[in-house]
């Protein structure tokens, strides 16, 4: 499974990373991007990918941009205000916090820091200016975004950056290029001034190898079709990528040679009736036909999702997956998904 | 795990799992069992079949959150509607590129064209929306070639038809306007953008006219405007201080952009708003209905349940809810737990063929574990929108790409509710719990 810790094959080359994470690369990245087609889960693997971050001390702070609280409802927690609130903890110390940005009130704080025009602000929200700014320049609303996002990678505090890690769960993948790449779309609504200076600072931030946009994806059409579509505009843009995170994926239950078989449909009842039997476990023929029924489908669903591997990998990222697990996506899953993200992480810092 | 006894593979004999039943039943348990067991809600048959076939019905709008099989949806009712005999025509947004080569999209023009679907007795017409060009032709429409021109060349256009939020809902609802003002089509069935929110496609094509014709929009740009203009004195000081302020944060150039733009449009303001509320009526009159579309996870459904209580609020017909991709077990004769056991038990037992059973035995028990939580899914939903009728259609193994897996699409989804292998109605995933 962990295509890149085991990425050359041969034995010993996961000892080899783990020694080279005793000196980690001098820029590791700090900024994570979590994008995906909508429906991949993005936002259960940034959670996951901030525990595991988180693990072993870690500072790190989760930052939803679409305002709606999907952060507060994987974490069981309240709807999360416009501050940093920490909600969950990891072992040796580690912490995440969750922040998810409102752009009015982000841009209030723009004026403020900006133009000294705080109260000011409040009068223009009162006024529908606010909403109305947001509406007729979407790219505002982006640079607004960024902008925090940039403010609490640089953070710093006694010397030393506040967080270890921000992890965004960021836009889908149709509008992430547009997102992140907010010199581009200023551009287009405002050559010069102080949106134009403020997004060339964020820039800086999102160009430098302290980030990497990581995409989401199912082993579907669809979603691999776009990870495809949002590397290539990703990277002709500048934008570091990341890894690519295969989620849901379907594990095979069956032994090998059976799974083969299973996939062509040559597995029968007849088959299964004989070792049921000798558990008594079964009484006839109709529940050796379903079980068989229903082990041809998952040996067939894990193949369609095998056929896309190629092309997963064809893409030329780091890749990881992580399983579809049956149960309800609650803390105790996050944190399972995390456990399987650890090490893919501390690869990457390695590599 | 003690000795299963024989099982009764009858569908309705068992029970969700989670309950203790169908162990060996103490009374003790069996009191238990009663009193944990709530009465389940039970979700209404959605017949679609009779929903698309019925001429009465005109328009079908297929909406949910992004990602959860709108676009197959549509496009299998479609077909479902052709194959009984009514002319079709299918508005996709956004189809994913080999379901969009089976049904001929190569080439986006913006128009309907017709899809070969052999032994239909009607006609599947499909058309993917390309908003720019949905755009451009709503503004020559209400201008003249010259002014039209202008527009085109206006940055802050080309900017607003390419990438306003909120543009391609309302230029999916302007598309769906002129293909029911066309009268050709028996049925059009519509997929709607993929947005996050289900609500987008209802509320940005207001959010959009509004802001198209709004005051805001003249008050901002009254410099260019008052140029030939007398009596046009609207600059109160709080005002000029509000306009100061946005062409601080926005830039003048964009403004300025804007200005041209609005002068340009001037009389197509009116139109922009006429038209928007007129399609917006179009989906409150008699004849359209709204499926909504969801997958068995909690984000989704809850989108699912906001779509259901605003289109109630606004008094538009819902016609149910497709539970897309479910995960309904071949039999529901053993629970997860009991399979899990039993699993133990072949290979304790060893032999010939242990592992391979043992293996099916954990493909079901995950299968069911799965099962379970999509239904309490299911039952919560329909708890709080008990009048809300269900249809349930499972996953298929891989990608529904072409006509074939459209077809086998279009049965799970027009089928009668209670004909399955196993018994359970389609309205569920799991027999309901036993009382």
């Amino acid at each position: 499974m962990w295509r890149d810790a085991r990425g050359c094959g041969r034995p010993g080359c996961r000892t080899a990373h783990r020694l080279l994470y005793v000196s980690p690369d001098p820029v590791p990245v700090r900024c994570h991007v979590v994008t995906g087609k909508g429906g991949t889960g993005k936002t259960t693997v940034a959670a996951a990918l901030a525990l595991a971050l988180a693990a072993d001390g870690g500072q790190v702070l989760l930052v939803e941009t679409e305002g709606r609280q999907g952060i507060a409802q994987l974490f069981d927690t309240p709807p999360l205000p416009y501050e940093e609130r920490r909600v969950a903890v990891a072992r040796g110390g580690g912490e995440v916090k969750a922040l998810a940005i409102d752009v009015e009130e982000a841009l209030l704080e723009y004026l403020e820091m900006f133009y000294n025009l705080r109260r000011a602000g409040r009068a223009l929200r009162r006024m529908g200016a606010v909403d109305f700014a947001t509406t007729i320049a979407p790219g505002l609303r982006d640079v607004l975004l960024t902008g925090k996002i940039k403010e609490a990678v640089t953070r710093r505090s006694d010397g030393r950056p506040v967080y270890d890690a921000v992890v965004v769960d960021a836009p889908p993948t149709g509008r992430i290029t547009r997102f992140l790449n907010v010199t581009g779309e200023v551009a287009g609504l405002a050559g010069s001034g102080p949106i134009k200076t403020q997004s060339d600072s964020v820039m800086a931030v999102f160009r430098s190898p302290q980030t990497a946009v990581h995409v989401v994806t199912l082993l579907e059409d669809m979603p691999v079709q776009e990870t495809a579509d949002a590397i290539a505009e990703l990277s002709a843009v500048g934008l570091p990528l990341g890894s690519v995170i295969v989620n849901m994926a379907t594990e095979p239950v069956l032994p090998e040679e059976a799974l083969t078989r299973a996939v062509e449909g040559r597995l029968t009842g007849a088959e299964l009736a004989p070792a049921l039997a000798a558990a008594h476990v079964h009484d006839g023929t109709a529940l050796a036909d379903a079980l068989a029924a229903e082990a041809v489908e998952h040996a067939r669903r894990w193949a369609a999702q095998d056929e896309l591997r190629d092309e997963v990998e064809a893409l030329g990222r780091p890749t990881v997956e992580l399983p579809l697990l049956p149960g309800p996506i609650d803390l105790g899953a996050i944190f399972e998904l995390a456990g399987r993200l650890e090490d893919h992480v501390r690869a990457r810092v390695a590599a | 795990m003690n000795q299963a006894a024989p099982l009764d593979t009858a569908a309705g004999e068992t029970v969700a799992e989670g309950t203790v039943a169908g162990e060996t039943t103490t009374g003790r348990h069996r009191r238990l069992s009663r009193r944990v067991a709530h009465p389940a809600p039970e979700a209404l048959p959605f017949d679609l079949a009779e929903l698309i076939t019925d001429p009465s019905t005109r328009i079908v709008v297929c909406c949910g959150a992004g990602g959860v099989g709108k676009t197959t949806t549509s496009a299998a009712l479609a077909l479902a509607a052709a194959a009984a005999g009514r002319t079709v025509v299918v508005l996709t947004i956004d189809p994913a590129r080999r379901l969009a080569q089976s049904l001929g999209l190569g080439e986006l023009d913006n128009e309907p064209r017709r899809v070969d679907v052999p032994g239909a007795e009607g006609e599947l017409h499909a058309m993917m929306l390309d908003m720019k060009r949905t755009f451009d032709d709503v503004v020559v429409a209400h201008s003249t070639p010259e002014r039209a021109e202008q527009v085109f060349a206006n940055p802050f256009y080309q900017a607003l038809s390419s990438s306003f939020a909120g543009t391609q809902e309302y230029m999916a609802m302007e598309k769906l306007g002129q293909l029911r003002a066309g009268g050709q089509w028996d049925l059009i069935v519509v997929d709607t953008p993929p947005s996050r929110s289900a609500l987008d496609f209802l509320d940005a094509p207001n959010r959009m006219s509004r802001f198209l014709d709004g005051t805001m929009i003249r008050l901002l740009t009254a410099p260019a405007r008052a140029g030939g203009r007398a009596g046009f004195k609207v600059a109160s000081a709080g005002f000029l201080f509000f306009s100061r302020i946005i062409s601080k944060i926005l830039g003048g150039q964009l403004l300025r952009d804007i200005s041209a733009f609005v002068a340009a449009l001037d009389t197509m303001f009116g139109g922009f708003r006429e038209r928007a509320t007129a399609t917006y009526e179009l989906l409150r009159r008699p004849g359209t209905w709204f499926v909504v579309v969801a997958t068995p996870e909690p984000d989704a459904l809850r989108e699912a349940s906001y779509f259901v209580d605003r289109l109630s609020a606004e008094q538009m017909p819902l016609a149910g809810l497709v539970l897309n991709r479910t995960h309904p077990p071949a039999t529901t004769a053993l629970t997860a737990t009991r399979a899990d056991g039993a699993a133990e038990e072949v290979l304790e037992a060893g032999g010939e063929g242990a592992e391979l059973a043992a293996g099916a035995l954990r493909v079901h028990a995950e299968r069911m574990t799965v099962a379970a939580r999509e239904q309490r899914l299911a039952d919560r939903f329909t708890s709080a929108h008990p009048q809300v009728a269900v249809r349930t259609v499972p996953a298929a193994a891989g990608d529904v790409h072409d006509l074939d897996g459209l077809r086998g699409m279009a049965d799970a989804l027009t089928g009668p509710d209670d004909d399955t292998p196993t018994g359970v109605p389609r309205r569920r995933i799991l027999p309901a719990r036993r009382r």
